[in-house]
């Protein structure tokens, strides 16, 4: 990461001027907001071929908004998921959409995984044809390649700067704002527009492959299903979703006068370099306090931390180890996590979950972690928000957890813009 | 299947690929892209789902042969004679 000495100049200063996003508990950050303060779940019953019946985050975004059937009937879910999360957070960012130097726009979409979907839909196709691969669709190649979500994004806004995806597992939400804002801080574009999709819950696959894991939730009630640090979890729940938010220099962001939502403060990845499955507190850990350093923060500057708690047995567990080991037994910190009312969105979660907090910067609220019953005693932690939203003395600075398959570990922290 | 039958199943495929368009009044005898928003891609939708519905093939250096709803009634007309209208 480029050196964040303090104070910093404007022009190395990234802040958050525009958020778009669709989970399945809301449409765009007010909705997502009243739903995480008053505990309404986004998990649904879902059934998918193959696989049967199960439970999902699903997502009610109007798909038409932005796009025309053609484009959606030709394009992909997840790519509509970012067109429609872009358009959203250009709009809220009260960018001249117009007039602005379309080269100068990068896109950084993260995600979990790419092609699933698509390439299970052709193989069932072409089921129906004995296996001729006559019958294989043209817009197979364009529609699986690692690019696509961003891809369609360019596409469909006319953005002429750089343009693509990070494979990031899980922790590809933050790793899509770090880009971004990477990007921004080596003047390779003036507007980033940063974040993670996820359309896995139409591919059977990433459910079959959990459950085959024994890492896939189950409940009679759906909207309890999703659970962490919960004694009774049983896994993850996989939702869809989106969040695309604009990023900007300061120095940008304050001569059009743009309303700030927060300003990225400090952010690290590493890597466990261990299992393929399991995560690693200590790295966990280290890549925490990699970013508290770099932000000049002590871990009690946190005000809030926006936990990555999927619901599996031992994931949550070494989060908690992670977070013991930085905020010892402090009670200073707010700990909620939002994977309790809309499952794991992919690669979505860390950047929904991160913009589910944003408003805390206005209101001081902060939103709970939802459906826990019983704590598991090894998932103990100080600060842990739970049920009900608590107003906070302060609420100045957010720091948000993601981590992924084979090992990758996200932290980006995110501070109140003050004015100073 | 007739001219007629013909023409119908064209314009089925065509409301498929190009949902957005009015397919009311498209003129049988003016190519489809001057008068519809298709592409290259859209073309080689409208040779898959002949071969997908029909399992009509057609070969690639026939695939002009498709630029209008007349010509393209032409080219199917003697392919499509022995199929039962579905």
């Amino acid at each position: 990461m480029l050196a964040m000495p303090t104070p910093r100049p404007d022009e190395q200063r990234i802040v958050i001027t525009g958020v778009g996003l669709t989970a399945p508990n809301g449409d765009g950050l007010a909705e997502f907001r009243q739903s995480l303060l008053t505990g309404r779940s986004g998990v649904v019953p879902y059934e998918i071929r193959y696989f049967g019946k199960t439970v999902a985050g699903v997502c009610r975004f109007d798909e038409l908004k932005y796009q025309r059937r053609k484009e959606v009937r030709r394009g992909t879910r997840a790519g509509g998921i970012g067109i429609y999360c872009a358009h959203e957070a250009v709009a809220d960012s009260s960018l001249d959409w117009q007039n602005i130097d379309k080269s100068r726009v990068g896109i950084y979409i993260g995600v979990t995984e790419h092609g699933n979907v698509e390439t299970e839909n052709e193989i069932y196709l072409i089921k129906g044809y004995d296996y001729d691969t006559q019958y294989w669709s043209h817009h197979h190649n364009p529609r699986t390649v690692a690019n696509n979500p961003a891809g369609e994004v360019s596409i469909n806004l006319g953005i002429t700067g750089p343009h693509y995806t990070l494979g990031a597992a899980c922790a590809a939400g933050n790793a899509g704002l770090i880009q971004g804002t990477q990007m921004l801080l080596l003047g390779e574009c003036d507007i980033a527009l940063s974040g993670g999709v996820s359309e896995s819950i139409h591919t059977f696959g990433i459910f079959a492959s959990f459950h085959s894991q024994g890492a896939l939730a189950r409940h009679d009630a759906p909207a309890k299903a999703s659970r962490p640090f919960d004694a009774d979890r049983n896994g993850i729940v996989v939702a869809e979703g989106g969040c695309v938010m604009v990023l900007e220099r300061l120095s940008d962001a304050k001569a059009r006068g743009a309303k700030i939502h927060g300003e990225i403060a400090g952010y690290a990845i590493n890597s466990d370099a261990g299992d393929f499955v399991l995560p690693n507190p200590q790295r966990q850990a280290e890549c925490i306090r990699m970013a508290l350093s770099r932000a000049g923060m002590r871990p009690d500057d946190v005000d809030i931390v926006s936990t990555h708690g999927t619901g599996t047995a031992s994931g949550d567990i070494q989060e908690a180890v992670a977070l013991r080991d930085v905020w010892g037994d402090s009670h200073r910190t707010a700990v909620n996590n939002t994977k309790s009312f809309i499952g794991h969105a992919m690669g979505a979660a860390g950047v929904l979950e991160l913009a589910g907090n944003l408003p805390s910067f206005r209101d001081q609220m902060c939103h709970p972690t939802i459906n826990l019953d019983r704590i598991d005693p090894e998932c103990e932690l100080a600060g842990l928000v739970v049920g009900e939203p608590r107003k906070l003395d302060r609420a100045d600075v957010i720091l948000n957890n993601s981590f992924g398959m084979l090992g990758i570990n996200s932290v980006v922290i995110v501070k109140r813009y003050t004015g100073a | 299947m007739t001219a007629d039958d013909i023409r119908e199943a064209i314009l089925e495929i065509l409301s498929d690929i190009a949902p957005d368009e009015d397919l009311s009044d498209l003129k049988p005898d003016i190519a489809f892209r001057d008068q519809l928003e298709l592409d290259s891609m859209d073309f080689l939708d409208i040779v898959m789902e002949l071969r997908k519905r029909y399992r009509i093939q057609i070969p690639e250096e026939e695939y002009t042969k498709l630029a209008s709803m007349q010509s393209t009634v032409e080219y199917l007309e003697p392919r499509m004679k022995d199929i039962e209208k579905s």
